[in-house]
Order: C-alpha cells, then structure tokens, then sequence
C-alpha cells in the first residue's frame, strides 16, 4: 500500500512538475504557503475543533501544482510537527493530492466562467469533493493494506462528512471572496 | 550560509550530528523507517521505539514535545487500534461486554501502535533537528527535482511571513468582537479570512518575482551546499547500519 501510494504520487509529479513553470514558482509557493498557514488554524465544527484541509481549494487555485503544493506542504508538516512517516509520504500525499488535481482539472474551467455566486457554488463543491475524496481515498488505502482494517476504515471515513460539511461552507466563502477582490488569481496560469 | 532559521527545534542537534551531512540524515530516517516496518516482534518494536525516542531526547526534542506527538499519535490511531482486537478473527483472549477480543487483533494492534510511533519518533529525532534549508538542499543533493525544491524552500520562507499576516488580520476580527462558533456566520468569516490569506500572498508572490527580476532571475538559483560527506559521514553510516541490522538480526533469534 505505501509502495502504491509512493508510485502513484511519483507518476503525478512527473507530469506536474514539468508544469510547473519557473516563473511561477513564487507564486505557487505563497498561495500554497498561506492555504498550509489557513489549514493550521482550528475551526469549530459541532462539539470539537478541526483543522481543514483545504486541498479542493488549493487544486482550484494551483491547478496542476496542488500537488507539488501538497507533497511540499506534507514534508514541511513531517519535518516541523513531526507528523507522518517517512514511508507513509507517498499514500498520504495521493489521497490528499488526487482529489485536489480533480477539483482544479474539473472545476476550474466552470470557475472562469462563473460569476461571483457561482464561484461560491463551485467552491463549495470543491471543498466537499476534496474532503470527501481524501476520506473516501484513506478508507480504501486501509481496506487495501489488511482485512481487519475494513470496520475502522469506515468508521474513519464517516467522520469526514462533518469537516467535509464545513469545509464546503469555507471553501465556497473563500473562493467567493477571491472572485469578487483578486479574480485574476482564479483565472489560472498568469505568468507576469 | 544564509540559512532559513526555520528548525522545529533549533536548540536541538548535538554538534556532531550538526556536522554531519544533511543527506545521511534523510537516508539515514528512511532506512531506519523501512527496518521499522519489517520487524515484527513486539519486543524489537518496543527496543527500537525505546531507542528512537533516547536518541530524539538526546538530539534535543525537548520532553514535553516528544510526549505531546506521541499523544496525538495515539490519539489518531486509536479507532483503528480499538476495532482490531474485534474485528481479527482468532482465539478470544477476553470478553468485554459480550464482545471477544482476539489475541492476533490485540497482537496486531499493539504492533501497529509501536510501528507507527518509533517511525514518527526517528523522523522526528532525525529531521525536526534539521534547519529547512539544508533539509532543502539536500534533498536536491538527492536528485529530488529542483523545481520541488525550490517550491519547499520559497513555501518554508513565506510559511512565517503569511502567519503574520493571519495573526493581524485575526486581531481586527477580534477588535470587532467576532468569536468563532458553529454557526454560518463563522464558517464564512474563516473563508473570507483565507481568502484575504490568498489575496495577501498572490500579492507579496508578485513584489518577489519582481524583485528576483530586477536581479537578473533566469530560471535558476544555484543551491548552496557548505557540507561534503566526510569520512565522519561513513563512520556514522556504518554505526547506523550496524544498529538496524542488529535489530533485524535481533528479531531472527
């Protein structure tokens, strides 16, 4: 499973990468820099606090280099907090990454188009999608790596719906909020 | 060399360790990660564990801080652990409210709990006392693409600057009385707040990429690296190496 992940997230970066042009590394790096700052802060959710995850929104402003974004994001978690393996890098870099690559190859064509209450709309779905993808993702990475992990997987994954709930109302402010000030930031690919 | 000053815990790193190459670090975690992963016994788990979390006291992960990751470990892990003695058929080795909790579910759990926490222990021993540029440059030592670390190193700097930020912009949230609780309101305040976040960042991406501009930025930064691998790195290799497969021999007797 962790070699499947590692692979996976390998493939994803050969092609993302390339794509990632150098002009606009600076730009990719604080836009990722302040989606990790706004995942680190705890947002009420029912009786407990929770940190988001943000990765559909940060597939719908990144595009392709979401996952750059998450794979640096996640390194900088391990190194800094301590938080995950080494090993488990690979897995959990897919199942965050691949819902956000799916939020910024499907969404974001709607988004430049949209106006600003469809903006809302579409940041809603992408927040749903990519917390409900990741959880979705991590069940089956469990299932996947032993039979008695099945029950748990589940149950983990079930108590994704609350922050997948939330994150949408976020996500769909947030993206709202962006169309309306700096909607150049949303229209993609801008190399000055 | 101008170095980021973003360690997690910059008092930590004995001078030796300091003096050693970056890279045997990340290779050096990795191996210790996947030698984790192939013990199975739980007395070896328990021996490396114990010896992964003497070795981060040692390197300067003050107490307090090995405990509390620890903690939150457990804290995650704890669904899965819990299901496992019931849902792993085998020999019940106790009921619980007229569940039977099997001895492979409790085997397992308690080998997946130890895995995980002497992985997390090692990594944190070995790559949180380790400042993020030269974490940076030697993963590009390692032949990790440079575009991603470029992208690593430019993120880590502004990490600290767009935290600032948020703390301002959360202060004149709080000067206008605004308490975060479960309803819409809140919910949307955060957005609006992250996407200010976003606005700021595209903001500053642009004042740098003018900045790197003016100072003739074609593409490419030369990475600086002061450190070479010494004969002190191949010594350190091999007493590495030596341990791990002492702990694989260990399990084999």
């Amino acid at each position: 499973m962790l070699i499947t992940g590692a692979v996976a997230t390998t493939a994803g970066l050969v092609v993302a990468v390339p794509r990632l042009h150098d002009d606009r590394i600076p730009q990719a790096a604080l836009l990722a820099a302040a989606l990790f700052v706004a995942s680190l802060v705890s947002v009420p959710a029912g009786p407990v606090s929770v940190h988001l995850l943000l990765n559909g929104v940060m597939g719908l402003v990144l595009g392709w280099a979401a996952l750059p974004a998450v794979v640096v994001a996640l390194v900088m978690q391990m190194a800094f907090f301590g938080f995950g393996g080494v090993l488990s890098l690979g897995v959990n870099a897919f199942n965050i990454g691949a819902p956000a690559l799916l939020c910024g190859l499907l969404l974001r064509p709607w988004l430049r188009a949209a106006g600003a209450r469809g903006a809302v709309a579409i940041g809603a779905v992408a927040g749903f999608v990519g917390v409900a993808g990741t959880a979705v993702l991590l069940g089956l990475s469990l299932t996947l790596s032993g039979e008695g992990f099945g029950p748990a997987a589940r149950v983990i994954a079930l108590a994704y719906l609350p922050l997948a709930a939330v994150e949408a109302v976020v996500s769909g402010a947030a993206i709202g909020f962006v169309r309306r000030v700096s909607p150049e930031l949303l229209l993609g690919e801008e190399v000055r | 060399m101008a170095l980021l000053g973003v360690t997690a815990y910059p008092t930590a790193g004995a001078a030796w360790l300091a003096e050693r190459d970056p890279r045997l670090r990340i290779v050096g975690a990795v191996a210790f990660a996947l030698t984790i992963v192939a013990l199975q016994a739980l007395s070896t788990l328990l021996v490396a564990l114990v010896l992964a979390s003497a070795g981060a006291l040692l390197l300067g992960v003050p107490t307090g801080a090995l405990v509390w990751r620890l903690l939150a470990l457990e804290g995650l892990m704890l669904v899965l652990v819990v299901s496992l003695p019931i849902t792993v058929p085998g020999p019940a080795a106790a009921h619980v409210a007229g569940v039977a909790l099997s001895w492979p579910g409790l085997h397992q759990g308690a080998e997946i709990l130890l895995t995980a926490s002497a992985v997390m222990v090692g990594t944190l021993a070995l790559l949180a006392t380790l400042d993020a540029a030269r974490l940076g440059y030697a993963l590009a030592r390692l032949h990790v693409p440079a575009r991603l670390v470029h992208l690593f190193l430019f993120t880590v700097r502004y990490v600290g600057v767009l935290q600032g930020e948020y703390q301002r912009l959360r202060r004149a949230m709080r000067a206008r009385a605004f308490v975060a609780g479960n309803n819409r309101h809140s919910w949307r305040s955060f957005g609006w707040l992250f996407g200010m976040l976003l606005v700021r960042g595209l903001e500053r991406s642009r004042r740098v990429h003018d900045a790197m501009r003016c100072r003739g930025f074609e593409g490419r930064f030369r990475l600086a690296h002061d450190q070479h691998w010494e004969r002190g790195d191949t010594l350190a290799a091999m007493v590495w190496l030596i341990l791990l497969g002492a702990l694989l021999g260990w399990e084999q007797l």
